[in-house]
């Protein structure tokens, strides 16, 4: 994995206004950056903005304010049609729900084919219909299914067809919101295979965002912790499940049910109660142990390097 | 140990245009007072549908119990009337269903819907059972529930009315909970928080739990024993410790070896192949065999029997005959093995029964 960063995120804000007086921040002032070639996990409970925040690096939704930088260049901010063109195709999405992401009343080929029919880049229908097929294959369905429309398939075959039209522009860079939470257990393993191995053979970035733990685990290099609109800790996945350090990430940790009846009789669980955080100074993002960046106000971070600076 | 619950060669079918859809093929288990049995399995392997059957919850047509016969405390519900079995639903089996959005009236407020029960099967009047609403709200962790049994559904929180209707179905202290993905619609904080609220209600009032999920952490968690489904069939059933250290059916070993363990390395998850197959014509032999790595020539023929493995233990598998070669499960199962060969029985092979 290099180090090279391919999205920046800059104190990214998205608020949506619900009444007159009243915000909703859901997301407010993330920073973070996505290495090349990386998997990026953000976990978070419903509701704690982690979505929003796909959704707004992505551009489906206008930031409120703060930057996302790809490659260099400002994803938000004014831009004409070639300029938008071009972010999307280097950026694409994979939705949750496979069975409302899909236009029911469209084949699955004109449904791959889409987003290279705007991008142009299939020559003729022989070349698009080639490159549907390949892109069939490759997520593991057969050439066969083109000509079927999305509801004669099941679940985890649709959310194949969701990758493969993803993939049908080349993306470097794939936002993937949920892919798995709406899949069968012995279907979810298939796809997050699926994705790994993609991502070997074709080199993408992902941003994984999940609320099922031990699958963001599993497949993400780093993980960010997110809780009402912030990030709470950054940290390479490893590092975070063995030394969670905000004590909102210890308490979803202990929260998590493992197949194992013998660590599950002596699981103790914790409860995170925001009103025992130091309240004197405004909370920053602080780097506790290398690479490892934890929210905390300047008491707290000198607590947390005292207590897990050491640690191995 | 007292049984409460019999299910003997239970059959349920659907009329279709298609066809006649095959739920649930024969399935057998009892349930003993205070127990918990988690059944597990893929959607659509007739978890649901099993469970619905109990309670008479089948819409007849297209739905009818074939063939069979569920003894809940020595009565045969499949030959009760639907007004006899009123007298039972709510009072002495009560369930509480996956999505606390849909499954509450949201037209009413949260007091009167626990109410109901009340006052019709414990012949309550509303004073009293306005006051057993209190406590119910109280014991299952709402705070200040004297204001709250005046709001609506939509007042509260997806954990809360998850709470609201663990009280639904707590209020006329049922001898059986049947719990369908009561915690997959929420969160892993506030699903940790309700299921140590079930367990506790469970020690307090003794009441035996059917718990319906598919997420097996979950399963270790809450279930004493565990029945693992697949079209349509338990295709092992056992207790806890059995299922999680000693797993006999290659769709058993698939289902523990497609999640994740937190410290597992970066191997590749083992994932099983295809999709479960279609019910209205279910395929002859084991329905498992197409997607079985491990499958004989024997499984594309005849459907395997039980096979006992222990007095708890049963799986339906053919590699547990006397005649079967032996098999080395996937990596991942044997090491959870290793880790209980102590407690377990670890005979290779079965009784068939």
């Amino acid at each position: 994995m290099s180090q090279e960063k391919l999205v920046e995120i800059k104190n990214l804000k998205q608020h949506f206004k619900t009444g007159r007086h009243s915000v909703v921040k859901a997301v407010d002032g993330l920073n973070f950056d996505i290495f090349k070639g990386e998997t990026f996990g953000l976990v978070g409970e419903s509701g704690c903005g982690k979505s929003t925040t796909g959704r707004t690096i992505i551009r489906l939704y206008d930031a409120t304010d703060g930057e996302v930088i790809f490659n260099g260049e400002n994803v938000h901010g004014k831009k004409n049609r070639e300029d938008l063109k071009k972010f999307n195709r280097e950026m694409q999405m994979i939705f949750q729900d496979p069975y409302a992401s899909l236009n029911p009343r469209m084949k699955v080929e004109d449904i791959i084919a889409e987003g290279m029919d705007i991008h142009g880049l299939a020559k003729d229908d022989k070349e698009r219909k080639a490159k549907v097929h390949e892109l069939l294959e490759t997520v593991g369905l057969n050439k066969e299914h083109a000509n079927r429309y999305p509801h004669e398939f099941s679940g985890g075959q649709r959310q194949r067809i969701g990758i493969a039209r993803a993939l049908a522009v080349d993306p470097s860079f794939i936002i993937a919101d949920e892919p798995i939470s709406a899949l069968d257990v012995s279907i979810q393993a298939q796809v997050v295979n699926l994705l790994k191995k993609l991502q070997h053979e074709k080199g993408l970035t992902y941003l994984f965002i999940a609320h099922d733990l031990s699958m963001v685990k599993y497949i993400s290099d780093r993980i960010g912790v997110m809780y009402f609109g912030k990030l709470v800790e950054v940290a390479d996945s490893d590092d975070l499940y063995n030394h969670p350090i905000h004590p909102y990430t210890q308490s979803l940790l202990s929260a998590i049910p493992l197949p194992d009846p013998d660590y599950e009789r002596s699981r103790e669980r914790f409860t995170y109660n925001p009103n025992n955080h130091d309240t004197s100074e405004e909370p920053e993002f602080r780097e506790v142990r290398p690479g490892h960046w934890v929210l905390c106000t300047t008491k707290e971070f000198d607590f947390y390097k005292k207590e897990h600076a050491t640690t191995k | 140990m007292e049984k409460l619950l019999e299910v003997n060669n239970m059959h349920v079918s659907f009329d279709t245009y298609g066809g006649e859809v095959k739920a649930v093929r024969g399935v057998s288990f009892d349930l003993n007072k205070g127990e918990t049995l988690a059944i597990v399995g893929e959607s659509g392997s007739g978890k649901s549908v099993t469970t619905k059957a109990l309670m008479q919850l089948i819409p007849k047509p297209p739905g009818r119990i074939k063939e069979g016969e569920i003894l809940f405390e020595g009565r045969d519900l499949t030959k009760m009337s639907e007004k006899q079995m009123q007298k039972i639903r709510g009072k002495e089996m009560a369930m509480i269903f996956q999505d606390p959005m849909t499954s509450l009236n949201p037209t009413m407020k949260v007091g009167n819907q626990i109410m109901e029960g009340l006052i019709k099967h414990q012949k309550m009047d509303r004073a009293q059972a306005r006051k057993r609403v209190v406590e119910l709200l109280d014991l299952v962790g709402i705070p200040d529930p004297e204001s709250r049994l005046k709001q609506y559904p939509h007042q509260f929180s997806g954990g809360m009315r998850q709470r609201v209707v663990v009280a639904i179905a707590l209020a006329c202290n049922p001898k059986l909970l049947i719990a369908d993905e009561p915690t997959t619609a929420l969160d892993v904080t506030i699903q940790a928080q309700i299921l140590e609220l079930m367990k506790d209600i469970q020690k307090k009032t003794d009441s035996a739990t059917i718990f319906i999920t598919h997420d097996l952490g979950v399963v270790a968690n809450v279930a004493d024993r565990v029945a693992v489904m697949y079209a349509g069939k338990i295709v092992e059933i056992g207790t806890v410790d059995d299922i999680f250290y000693n797993p006999k059916h290659p769709y058993t070993w698939g289902l523990l070896g497609s999640m994740p363990s937190l410290d597992s390395a970066d191997e590749e998850l083992y994932a099983i192949p295809g999709s479960p197959p279609d019910l209205l014509d279910p395929p002859k032999g084991d329905a498992f065999a197409p997607r079985n790595e491990y499958a004989m020539q024997i499984d594309l023929e005849q459907e395997p029997p039980m096979f006992k493995v222990s007095e708890t233990h049963y799986a339906a598998t053919w590699l547990l005959h006397e005649n079967a070669p032996n098999m080395e499960p996937p990596a991942s199962i044997k090491k959870r093995m290793e880790g209980m060969a102590k407690s377990s029985s670890s005979n290779e092979k079965g009784d068939r029964i």
